[in-house]
């Protein structure tokens, strides 16, 4: 009898650890996406439209998300800076349409222009971090606000004359926002797209983030890889074992920046247009937020958070105006998305100092 | 001196666990008005633990308090908090300074305590209002310090002050309790120049004289004999001396401190002889080490091929500083001679590359992955030094994980050591002291090193670890010849495991001895150049 009880005690023990694991502020956000797909059908929304906007908008911002890993696995935590990847990709972006690429094209191109400056300017962040360990998340904060703002004059000053991107009166300076019809609209979207009625599934895009993660994953299985983890898990430990600390923080940081990159010509592949000036200002906050309702920490992350955390995140995103809207007639969509991104981040970050030595 | 029947302090069958790990037993000593006591013991001995319990520190009931009594003027006590301790006359100054950096010494010496001035306001609103008397603070003040006989400046500010002189604030403060009757000093020439410590002599005398009663802990043995009236040597949780300081000399605490029985102990493991001249594999010339706490200042020593050289050491004298200046995790300066080799410094890797590796004193903060799993604590260095347990792919472009070795390995080595755990996926925080050791030491032999540092391997571990510990430390310098260096605070564990021993002295070699040579040798070269 007595082990009886000792066994049932460590099943109670069992279950109870297993969500703590998972994590309360993770199993609400699951509890009510679960809620709103139930519910929309009865309030008039069409559920295989809903399914189709979740899947789309998952496939336009995991790469972004994606991002978020091999800063957090060598101890240099979210990448609030994700701006400066982001600014990388406008700026290949931009270029490749400026020289004139169309089609497919335009969007190989963009990420190969993309790659040197995600490269320049992530050496400089990571250069920046290693000045400020243990303060990262508040300087990359900035960093990513800063070059947001610096690119707003830019965008204006450099020598962009493409009809399609510039002012249509002055002739110079970039457009807001920028069609990407017969440029790289959808294009990975359409590749070996499934339509079943209203539900259509943009295979093509979720097969790049799919190779992406798979090479990510690698990484983290080689040599390299599994020394940025050990970095970010005890930096004291890595040295005494030889490692350059600075280094690979420094890959890791250029590794998220065109990580960064991918990630905004992706979404914008997916969403159809470019969008300048304070655009990418706040890109940084559901990323992160994905993520950590992934069930990342601020020193650890997989790529199933990453997948798991986009689809929460965004399911939450895309179901709560239909089914709330039509449910109360009242746009609540933008305050709940607030509520989840900033708690979320809330919540990680308390988690840290909670784990703290 | 009329009522010498009831002492002023009795501590009667002290006993002190901290979560099963025996620190103190069966503790038992008197101290009478005005008499002066010397403590001594090693580090980790339970000194310090002892002078809590006295004090009613939290630690102690936070870790579940004591069993034994304390009596003061016969009474049974039990402090729950310092406040009752010094209440009941208790007066402790701490190895560590705690005073108030930017506050005068008359106002750091009367904190809390001082005499006030009413006034129309707190006439209205109360107590809290009343203004501070700087006249009558300063006459205490002034008062405290002539009791101790120096001279120090009441006006002047703590952080201005040398440290002598913050020493004899501390004092001071203590002094100024009208209700004090017993004074600790924990260590209080540690930091003090001759004079100064000259100088606090004099004041222990002139307190007992007024019949206060002195706790005097010090590791300069010559001190305690020079003002105690009755010397207390403790070991690993025992007093293994009461004795009148007068019948007693340095060489005899010394030998009471280190040594359990000392002659016969260390002959019964006789050194493996050496071939007549051993190869200097390893020559260390002038080295400094800007370690914190523990700072070498010029150390040479050469370590013979194939031997186990012990370092040790009190406390602070920098024993720790010389491995961790050598493989580059403190700034480090002079000239390391490995193998016909230089071997820069500063640089962990370089040290590494050359088959040099380290298990550091700090598990947890330089020793361990915590939060990974044993395989990885187990194998990384040795993947990320040596390339093993790395397949290759694409003609070694790929450097691909190989988990199936890296579980061989740890396996292997957690039957070798008997590291207890649930498998080698096991994560390394969740494994007790003495396993995270025998972790730290597998990840060590992983990298099949010719030269190994092993620095405080049994801190904190049981005693069963720590002789399984020793062991495969001696198991690994035997079977692969490996020179071993190692550091240890425990004297006792350096005789019984190496060949040789240097001490470290004010971070220098004071001297190295073969093992065999009895500890009160040893002892005298650990206190020689204590500074």
């Amino acid at each position: 009898m007595n082990e009886n009880t000792l066994e049932k005690r460590t099943f109670k023990e069992r279950a109870k650890e297993a969500l703590k694991d998972f994590g309360l502020p993770r199993l609400i956000i699951t509890g009510f996406l679960l809620l709103l797909f139930i519910l929309a059908p009865f309030v008039g929304a069409d559920l295989p439209t809903q399914i189709t906007n979740t899947i789309n908008r998952f496939s336009w911002n995991a790469v972004m998300v994606l991002a978020m890993v091999p800063m957090v696995h060598s101890g240099c935590g979210l990448n609030f800076g994700l701006p400066l990847g982001i600014i990388s990709g406008l700026l290949g972006a931009t270029l490749s349409l400026q020289f004139g690429f169309t089609g497919p094209l335009s969007f190989l191109m963009a990420i190969i222009i993309s790659t040197p400056f995600a490269v320049v300017l992530g050496s400089f962040y990571g250069w920046l971090l290693n000045k400020i360990k243990g303060g990262e998340m508040m300087i990359a904060t900035y960093v990513g606000f800063s070059s947001v703002s610096f690119m707003c004059m830019m965008w204006l000053l450099l020598p962009y004359n493409k009809p399609d991107m510039v002012w249509g009166m002055a002739g110079k300076g970039l457009r807001t926002t920028i069609s990407l019809e017969g440029y790289y609209s959808q294009v990975l979207a359409s590749f070996l797209q499934i339509n079943i009625g209203n539900l259509s599934i943009p295979v093509g895009a979720l097969l790049f983030f799919a190779l992406l993660a798979f090479l990510m994953w690698a990484f983290l299985h080689t040599k390299t890889g599994t020394a940025m983890t050990a970095v970010g898990s005890n930096p004291t430990f890595a040295k005494a074992a030889g490692i350059n600390v600075d280094k690979v923080r420094m890959i890791s940081v250029i590794m998220s920046t065109w990580l960064g990159a991918c990630g905004i010509l992706v979404y914008e592949q997916g969403f159809g247009f470019i969008q300048l000036y304070m655009a990418p200002f706040y890109m940084a906050l559901p990323a992160v937020s994905a993520i950590l309702i992934g069930g990342a920490s601020v020193n650890k992350a997989s790529i199933t958070n990453v997948i798991i955390g986009t689809f929460l995140f965004q399911g939450i995103v895309t179901m709560t105006p239909t089914v709330m809207n039509n449910m109360i007639h009242m746009d609540m969509s933008e305050v709940i998305r607030i509520i989840v991104s900033n708690g979320m981040i809330l919540y990680a970050l308390t988690r840290r100092t909670e784990g703290a030595k | 001196m009329g009522n010498e029947q009831v002492p002023l302090l009795e501590v009667r069958n002290i006993k002190k666990d901290f979560f099963g790990n025996q620190v103190l037993s069966d503790i038992n000593f008197t101290l009478k008005e005005g008499e002066v006591l010397g403590f001594c013991g090693e580090n980790g001995a339970g000194k310090s633990t002892l002078m809590k319990i006295l004090f009613g520190m939290d630690v102690i009931r936070e870790t579940g308090g004591y069993e034994g009594d304390i009596l003061i003027n016969g009474e049974k006590m039990n402090f729950s908090t310092p406040f009752d301790a010094i209440h009941a006359g208790i007066g402790m100054v701490h190895q560590e300074f705690s005073l108030i950096p930017g506050f005068t010494a008359t106002e750091n010496i009367l904190l809390n305590r001082e005499p006030r001035k009413g006034n129309i306001v707190a006439e209205i609103f109360g107590d809290r209002l009343t203004t501070l008397n700087y006249k009558e603070m300063k006459e205490k003040a002034d008062a405290a310090i002539k009791k101790m006989g120096v001279e120090i400046s009441a006006d002047m500010v703590i952080n201005q002050m040398p440290v002598g002189h913050k020493q004899f604030t501390e004092i001071a403060r203590e002094l100024s309790k009208d209700e004090l009757k017993l004074l600790i000093l924990d260590e209080p020439t540690a930091v003090l120049t001759e004079k100064e410590a000259e100088a606090l002599l004099d004041s222990i005398r002139g307190m007992s004289r007024r019949g206060i009663a002195v706790i005097f802990i010090t590791h300069r043995l010559h001190e305690i004999l020079s003002v105690c009236d009755k010397v207390v040597v403790m070991r690993d949780g025992l007093v293994v001396k009461d004795i009148p300081a007068k019948d007693t000399s340095v060489p005899e605490i010394t030998r009471w401190m280190v040594g359990r029985n000392v002659d016969n102990e260390a002959a019964k493991e006789e050194p493996v002889k050496k071939k007549g001249e051993a190869k200097v594999i390893m020559s260390i010339q002038k080295l400094w080490v800007d370690m914190p706490g523990e700072t070498v200042r010029n150390v040479s020593l050469d370590v013979e091929e194939g031997e186990i050289l012990g370092i040790g050491g009190l406390a602070g004298q920098g024993k720790l500083g010389i491995p961790n200046g050598i493989m580059g995790l403190y700034e480090a300066g002079g000239k390391v001679i490995f193998d016909g080799k230089e071997i820069p410094l500063n640089n962990p890797r370089k040290c590494l590359d050359a088959s040099l590796a380290f298990v550091s004193e700090d598990r947890r903060g330089v020793g361990l992955l915590l939060d990974e799993s044993l395989e990885w604590n187990v194998a990384f260095p040795a993947m990320q030094i040596q390339n093993k347990f790395l397949k290759k792919y694409l003609g070694g472009l790929v450097q691909w994980r190989d988990e199936q070795a890296i579980r061989q390995v740890t396996e292997k080595y957690i039957d070798e050591l008997q590291i207890k755990c649930m498998g080698s996926k096991q994560s390394a925080k969740e494994l007790s002291g003495g396993n995270q050791q025998k972790v730290c030491l597998a990840k060590a032999f992983a990298l099949e090193p010719k030269f190994l540092f092993v620095s405080e391997p049994t801190r904190g571990i049981d005693v069963g670890a720590k002789a399984l510990v020793l062991n495969a430390l001696k198991k690994f310098n035997r079977e692969s010849g490996v020179t071993v260096v190692m550091i240890s605070s425990e004297l006792e564990e350096l005789r019984q495991t190496c060949d040789r021993i240097a001490i470290v002295s004010g971070g220098r070699i004071a001297g190295i001895l073969p093992a065999a040579q009895p500890s009160e040798e040893f002892g005298l070269l650990m206190v020689s150049q204590v500074r």
